[in-house]
């Protein structure tokens, strides 16, 4: 099939990678390169590595994937990892990626660690920290709400969410039993029998 | 003393909390490390969970300061193991089958409702966060500058954490 001949048959299989190809090392260095430098939140810098640059997964199956990590426990970054790393060479895959996206975070909150111990205390640290600290919370409100803009699907998820923050904050219930009685509330609400009219994905 | 198999425990069940998100493990987290096992103060979770913000990669890697104030490296490695261990393991094994279940009508139903449920607990997370962080005036002007910033631009959030720290030092400094 390889003939020297045939240049133009073999051009347009550029994009179409043999999975089995992926080596366990690639798919370590790919993640440990993405958990390195992935500042302010790990989702575009996975789009792009993954993706747009090594082509090891189409944009579908990203989304798919990211859609998966974000209905399991765990973190997008970690769960993205095994989910990746098991498609493109099993269990050693998965172990190789989160082993990447995790080792260079760890290791510079570790140093952050023991220089926080020796200058934690001191007024231009808690000063700084206090900034810090409140742009965290800012963060997070920012995606709270870009969450529920995309995420949800009827009004009336807004009383969930909001029995939600009441059982955990103020009830001080456990977030298991939150996700147990207030989940599956929400999800006998979704039942996949109620009125048809929202079929459009 | 050894702490390593406490915080193996008390961290591999704060894994399986992480829905949605590491914020929603964040009420409990505190209660866990703060008030039942003291291996660190409030105002301390507080700071290095935003100073974690800065860092790349998973988002939640605080975690191995607490593991390493309270057992070393030996904690550290402890804390970074429990916590993503578990959750690894339930997506290798979910993930494959979860994919599989494209046609069970439940699965929309649930991720549908457990979305609102996911969201919540980040906003708990980020009240219970809020009661330590936000005191004032200046404070509050930081959260709502970078929310409001986001919002409006696009802008790395790692940057904006960054401005933070300048606008706290600048503002809480004596004198």
């Amino acid at each position: 099939m390889t003939n020297a001949g045939t240049k133009d048959a073999i051009a347009p299989t550029q994009p179409v990678i043999p999975k089995t190809t992926v080596s366990v090392r690639e798919i370590f260095l790919a993640f440990l390169a993405i958990g390195a430098t992935s500042f302010g939140g790990v989702v575009p810098y996975l789009r792009d590595g993954l993706v747009t640059k090594r082509c090891w997964i189409d944009d579908k199956e990203f989304v798919e994937m990211l859609s998966i990590s974000q209905s399991l426990p765990g973190l997008n970054a970690t769960n993205m990892a095994i989910l990746v790393g098991q498609k493109l060479h099993g269990r050693s895959g998965s172990f190789a990626g989160i082993l990447g996206m995790c080792l260079p975070g760890a290791a510079l909150m570790y140093v952050v660690g023991i220089f926080y111990h020796l200058h934690g205390d001191h007024t231009w640290t808690t000063a700084a920290l206090k900034g810090v600290a409140a742009a965290a919370v800012g963060l997070i409100l920012y995606t709270v709400v870009n969450l529920s803009q995309k995420a949800l699907s009827h009004k009336f998820d807004f009383v969930f969410m909001a029995a939600t923050v009441l059982t955990v904050n103020r009830l001080h219930w456990s977030v298991p039993r939150a996700l147990l009685i207030v989940g599956a509330l929400a999800i006998l609400f979704h039942h996949p029998y109620r009125k048809p009219k929202t079929t459009a994905p | 003393m050894n702490q390593s198999p406490i915080l193996a425990r008390v961290f591999a069940y704060l894994s399986l909390l992480t829905v949605g998100g590491g914020m929603a493990a964040f009420p409990e987290m505190k209660i866990l490390t703060v008030d039942v096992h003291h291996w660190l103060t409030f105002p301390q979770l507080i700071h290095i969970y935003s100073v974690g913000q800065m860092a790349p990669g998973p988002n939640m890697m605080m975690i191995v300061v607490i593991g390493q104030w309270a057992g070393g490296l030996l904690g550290g490695l402890t804390t970074l193991i429990a916590f993503f261990g578990p959750t690894a393991v339930l997506a290798y094994v979910v993930g494959h089958a979860w994919k599989r279940l494209e046609r069970w009508p439940w699965r929309r139903s649930i991720q549908e409702g457990l979305a609102p449920v996911s969201i919540g607990l980040l906003l708990a997370g980020c009240f219970t966060m809020a009661k330590g962080a936000i005191f004032g005036l200046e404070t509050g002007a930081i959260a709502v500058g970078v929310l409001l910033m986001l919002l409006q631009y696009k802008i790395n959030p790692a940057l904006l954490v960054v401005a933070g720290a300048i606008v706290g030092a600048l503002s809480f400094m004596p004198k």
